[in-house]
């Protein structure tokens, strides 16, 4: 049987150690962080942990619709390819950082391409 | 099969599903988002009976002590009485109000003994309710095994409860509380770890229990504790945290002042003080409390600054200024 990208990334384990260092760089970036200023960062925390296992081809059960609905009121404020750029950015920024292959990087890349237009409500 | 109780009603829970698929399957409906352990909308407690460990894989130790568990990827089969996080309906405990004086001009300490059995830690909160209903949280400043329940209460413009506390309470007045609640507080499991306590105002209070709770439970690495106030008589414990710091060569206390006159204490605001001073808290713990933008702002700063988000710690109330 092939192994899924989540497991050759690493699975859960591996996510868990992206997901501090993803969040850290969303955080500083000036381009991006008045999305995250909610005050529940704990939360967000979590979230940003969905939103790597799911960009990493792991288990969850997000439709188009849901992506749709968790980002509307970032649309209403603003969100746009720019901000999903920097996103991307930093998603690959981290995969790199923690040492995975680039060809799989570029899969992970791919997955969380394939959400864009939901994320920006197109 | 496993009975789950949830919300006053028995559910039965297969051995194939989880006890979220089993809740749903029976008509409840719990919240729930990725059902796949990572988003933690699903978190609930178990009030009764052990969640199995890998059904809080990723929740903060303080949590997983507390029997905090994700129900989307919980699969179990031992009986359990849960609630939703957040929603926990603790019962009522009375207490006594055995001594009441100040710290400060405008902080109270306030003594109170309970009259039946109350667990808590450290640096936990209790939400007090007033006999016509209105109901604040505090923070716990004692220890258990100091045997009372300690709450520092700053009066605030406006605010209710505190004025309530300030003039009409007195030794020997009775109300109840229920608690403890939140996950602010030392678990031992790291003893060699640095550890940052910053608050500001009345939010000392769970820092100086936490504080002690791990100094008298032996706690190895540097523990530095930032207390912040706009002016000196608004310090309080000086005398206490200053006699600590001998006792314990591990432990730092730093009084900051944020007002134009510094009076001979740290100038500036506790947490950009200690940020200043501990640039880099990889592999840290932090404690925050007190004023709610400064924990929010101080929280992120924190994790920017190398702390991993578990580690984080900060009661999830506000203060209350009505
Ligand atoms: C690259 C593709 C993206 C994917 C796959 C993705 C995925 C997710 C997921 C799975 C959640 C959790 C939803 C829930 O359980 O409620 C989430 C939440 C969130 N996302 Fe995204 N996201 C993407 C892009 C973005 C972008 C570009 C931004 C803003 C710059 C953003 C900001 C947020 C915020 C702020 C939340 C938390 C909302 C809340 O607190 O309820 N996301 N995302
Ligand atoms: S629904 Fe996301 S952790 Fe359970």
């Amino acid at each position: 049987m092939t192994q899924s990208l989540y497991e050759k990334i690493g699975g859960e384990a591996a996510v868990d150690a992206a997901v501090d260092l993803f969040y850290r760089k969303v955080l500083a970036d000036t381009r991006i962080n008045q999305f995250f200023t909610s005050t529940d960062m704990v939360r967000q925390h979590a979230k940003q942990k969905a939103f790597l296992t799911m960009a990493l081809g792991g288990p969850h059960s997000y439709t188009g619709k849901d992506m749709r609905a968790a980002h509307a009121h970032l649309v209403v404020n603003g969100l746009n390819d720019s901000h999903f750029d920097a996103v991307m950015e930093h998603l690959g920024a981290t995969l790199t950082e923690l040492g995975v292959p680039a060809e799989l990087i570029g899969q992970a890349a791919a997955i969380a391409e394939s959400t864009r237009k939901d994320v920006l409500g197109r | 099969m496993a009975t789950i109780t949830f919300s006053g009603t028995a559910y039965s829970c297969h051995a194939d599903e989880t006890v979220l698929e089993a809740l749903i399957r029976q008509g409840a409906e719990p919240p729930s988002s990725c059902r796949s352990g990572s988003c933690q909308t699903c978190m609930m407690r178990a009030v009764e009976g052990t969640p199995p460990p890998d059904s809080q894989k990723g929740l903060k130790p303080t949590l997983q002590h507390r029997g905090f568990f994700l129900a989307c990827i919980c699969r179990t089969t031992t009986d359990m009485q849960v609630a939703l996080a957040g929603n926990e309906a603790l019962p009522k405990v009375l207490v006594t109000v055995i001594s009441k004086t100040q710290l400060n001009p405008q902080t109270l300490r306030l003594r109170l003994q309970p009259a039946s059995p109350f667990e808590f830690q450290a640096g936990q909160f209790i939400n007090l309710h007033r006999p016509d209903g209105l109901i604040r949280s505090y923070s716990i400043a004692s220890l258990p095994s100091e045997g009372v329940v300690e709450l520092h209460v700053e009066l605030l413009p406006n605010g209710q409860m505190s004025q309530w506390l300030h003039d009409q309470i007195n030794p020997g007045d009775q109300f109840n509380i229920d608690g403890a609640h939140g996950d602010c507080f030392y678990l031992g499991e790291k003893p060699q770890q640095n550890m940052l306590l910053i608050g500001t105002g009345s939010g000392l209070a769970p820092l100086w229990g936490i504080a002690r709770a791990a100094l008298e439970q032996g706690h190895q690495g540097e523990i530095h504790l930032f207390h912040g106030s706009r002016s000196a008589e608004r310090l309080y414990l000086v005398d206490e945290l200053n006699a600590l710091t001998r006792q314990h060569s591990n432990f730092h206390y730093t009084p900051c002042l944020s007002g134009n006159d510094s009076q001979g204490f740290t100038a500036g605001r506790a947490n950009e003080v200690a940020l200043k001073q501990f640039p880099k808290l990889n592999g840290w713990s932090v404690y925050l409390c007190g004023h709610p933008e400064m924990v929010n702002n101080t929280k992120r700063d924190c994790f920017l600054a190398g702390a991993g988000f578990q580690e984080i710690y900060a009661d999830p109330f506000t203060i209350s200024g009505q």
